[in-house]
């Protein structure tokens, strides 16, 4: 154990170099560079305000505030999907270093989500200029007041959601990253997979506006980690109170499964990659 | 007695080649109920002894095929071997294929920093070293283009000038020195020979067999995956030249 750790302290800087390096090149060729990383969520989102807010309507019925909503989960899910598709293709994307210098492997996973989560976290500046648009507009004009979001102690704990979301991701990137050396088909699969996980996750819709005649159909609904994730993010920023604690445990242990998941697979298999790659 | 630079114990190595790749699921399961997935096992390396002393300079020689490279990523610890172990003491820099870790998109600049994390250095410590790099890389002009834009010249320099920069203690070269042109592979001769004196060991690859005598003290002759011959470097190259006369007849 002692031995990992001292060769993850000496790779660090690897991690780093790959971190920047992704960050960089990215958005190196764009003309509006760093600024893409809230541009983009800004504009998509509002396309799906427009879309599931007026033209399919009721979506977002009985919600305070949609866009914020909407905002929220929707960071949220690109991130996940993002991060873990980049995992996902990181370690067989590196096949050039990974046959002739000796590296440890799981750096390339892991810098892929990190590299993810810091863009992730620039891209929150959205969200929080949402918040205090609707904050100064709903002080200002008094009719728009029941649309202000709480601004309260709890989004100091929003951070637990953060936390808990970036371990998932590095606990699934690791068992994609090792299934994609063997099999390039998840690729695909993956794909398909992350659309059903856009739709199944209250993203645009409210889950209590759902109704569900299927009782399994509502079992899957509440075992979806993203489901409690998104949750207790909303409770911090949106809905300003305390979230369920049954969110914290489930999506926590989900989390920890994954990466111990995650951490075996990938342990058991890397000496194997490179006959792979 | 002083620890042994490299010690390589009963080390084999075990390729399972495929009849044909399989690396997609659909074919994975057609193979599977078809029985047609069997593999053709192939030892690499077998049963390889090897003890080379701190200082020592290494040439290893052999035809193709007779697993010199495997022998220096298992080494290198790029791949894991099947059976022994191998120990090694000290910093290696593996010369095996200059450039790998580069990144296209990545200037030379960058790229630097990233190749020297790659091989577990600091960005401090590469900071350190940056003019040494890009002054004995000759590349001052280009550092800031992207190195996808580099002659294939250009890049085994930059490669070769950053894995020399950082004083290794293990040196490992598989053919690096036929690349480049002549002005600069002499250059290129000269920093390792300047690297002698400081006590580095050498584990070198090479068909040429003037170069191993050149670099080397000792010599070791691979053929299909095991070690045939092994001692002074002059009576090993008279070997080489012997066994490579006797395939022409």
């Amino acid at each position: 154990m002692k031995k990992y750790l001292k060769n993850f302290y000496k790779y660090r800087y690897l991690l780093y170099e790959i971190v920047r390096k992704n960050i960089k090149l990215q958005y190196r060729d764009s003309a509006l560079g760093i600024v893409w990383t809230f541009l983009q969520p800004l504009m998509t989102t509002l396309v799906l305000v427009f879309i599931f807010g007026n033209v399919f309507g009721k979506s977002n019925s009985g919600v305070v505030n949609y866009p914020i909503y909407l905002l929220c989960g929707r960071l949220l899910y690109e991130f996940y999907s993002q991060s873990t598709k980049r995992a996902m293709r990181s370690v067989r994307n590196s096949a050039s270093v990974i046959k002739k210098v000796y590296v440890p492997k799981y750096i390339y996973p892991l810098a892929n989500v990190s590299s993810t989560f810091v863009t992730f976290c620039i891209s929150l500046l959205v969200l929080v200029c949402f918040i205090a648009f609707y904050v100064i507009r709903g002080t200002v004009n008094p009719e728009y007041a029941e649309m202000m979001p709480h601004i309260t102690p709890y989004m100091l704990l929003v951070f637990v959601p953060l936390i808990i979301l970036f371990l998932l991701s590095i606990g699934v990137g690791l068992i994609l990253s090792t299934l994609d050396v063997f099999f390039k088909d998840i690729d695909y699969l993956y794909e398909v997979f992350c659309l059903l996980l856009f739709y199944m996750t209250p993203i645009v819709y409210r889950i209590d506006s759902l109704k569900i005649d299927s009782e399994l159909f509502a079992y899957v609904m509440l075992a979806n980690p993203m489901y409690s994730i998104t949750e207790m993010f909303r409770c911090c920023v949106l809905y300003g109170k305390m979230f369920n604690i049954h969110h914290l445990e489930y999506s926590l242990g989900f989390a920890a499964v994954m990466l111990i998941i995650g951490v075996i697979a990938f342990y058991k298999k890397q000496d194997k990659f490179i006959l792979h790659i | 007695m002083s620890k042994p630079a490299i010690e390589i114990k009963n080390m084999s190595m075990l390729f399972n080649l495929n009849s044909e790749k399989v690396d997609n699921l659909k074919e994975y399961f057609i193979k599977l109920v078809t029985h047609k997935l069997h593999y053709n096992e192939f030892w690499a390396l077998k049963n390889i002894n090897l003890r080379v002393e701190k200082g020592d300079r290494v040439g290893i020689l052999g035809f193709n095929g007779a697993g010199k490279s495997t022998m220096l990523k298992v080494i290198a610890g790029v791949l894991k071997p099947t059976e022994g172990t191998v120990e090694t003491h000290g910093i290696i820099a593996p010369m095996i294929e200059l450039g790998a870790g580069f990144d296209m998109n990545y200037s030379g600049k960058e790229n630097i920093f990233l190749y020297g994390a790659t091989m577990g250095y600091s960005r401090k410590f590469i900071q350190e070293k940056y003019d040494e790099i890009v002054e004995f890389s000759e590349l001052k002009d280009f550092i800031n283009v992207p190195v996808k834009n580099y002659s294939s010249g250009m890049k085994a320099r930059l490669g070769f000038a950053i894995a020399s920069a950082v004083d290794p203690e293990i040196l490992i070269l598989d053919e690096v020195l036929s690349v480049g042109d002549a002005k600069f592979r002499k250059k290129s001769e000269k920093k390792i020979i300047s690297l002698f004196d400081k006590g580095v060991t050498v584990l070198f690859v090479s068909h040429n067999v003037d170069q191993v005598l050149n670099i080397c003290n000792k010599a070791i002759i691979l053929d299909h995956g095991k070690i045939i011959a092994q001692g002074d470097a002059k009576e090993i190259c008279d070997q080489y030249v012997e066994m490579t006369n006797a395939g022409k007849k």
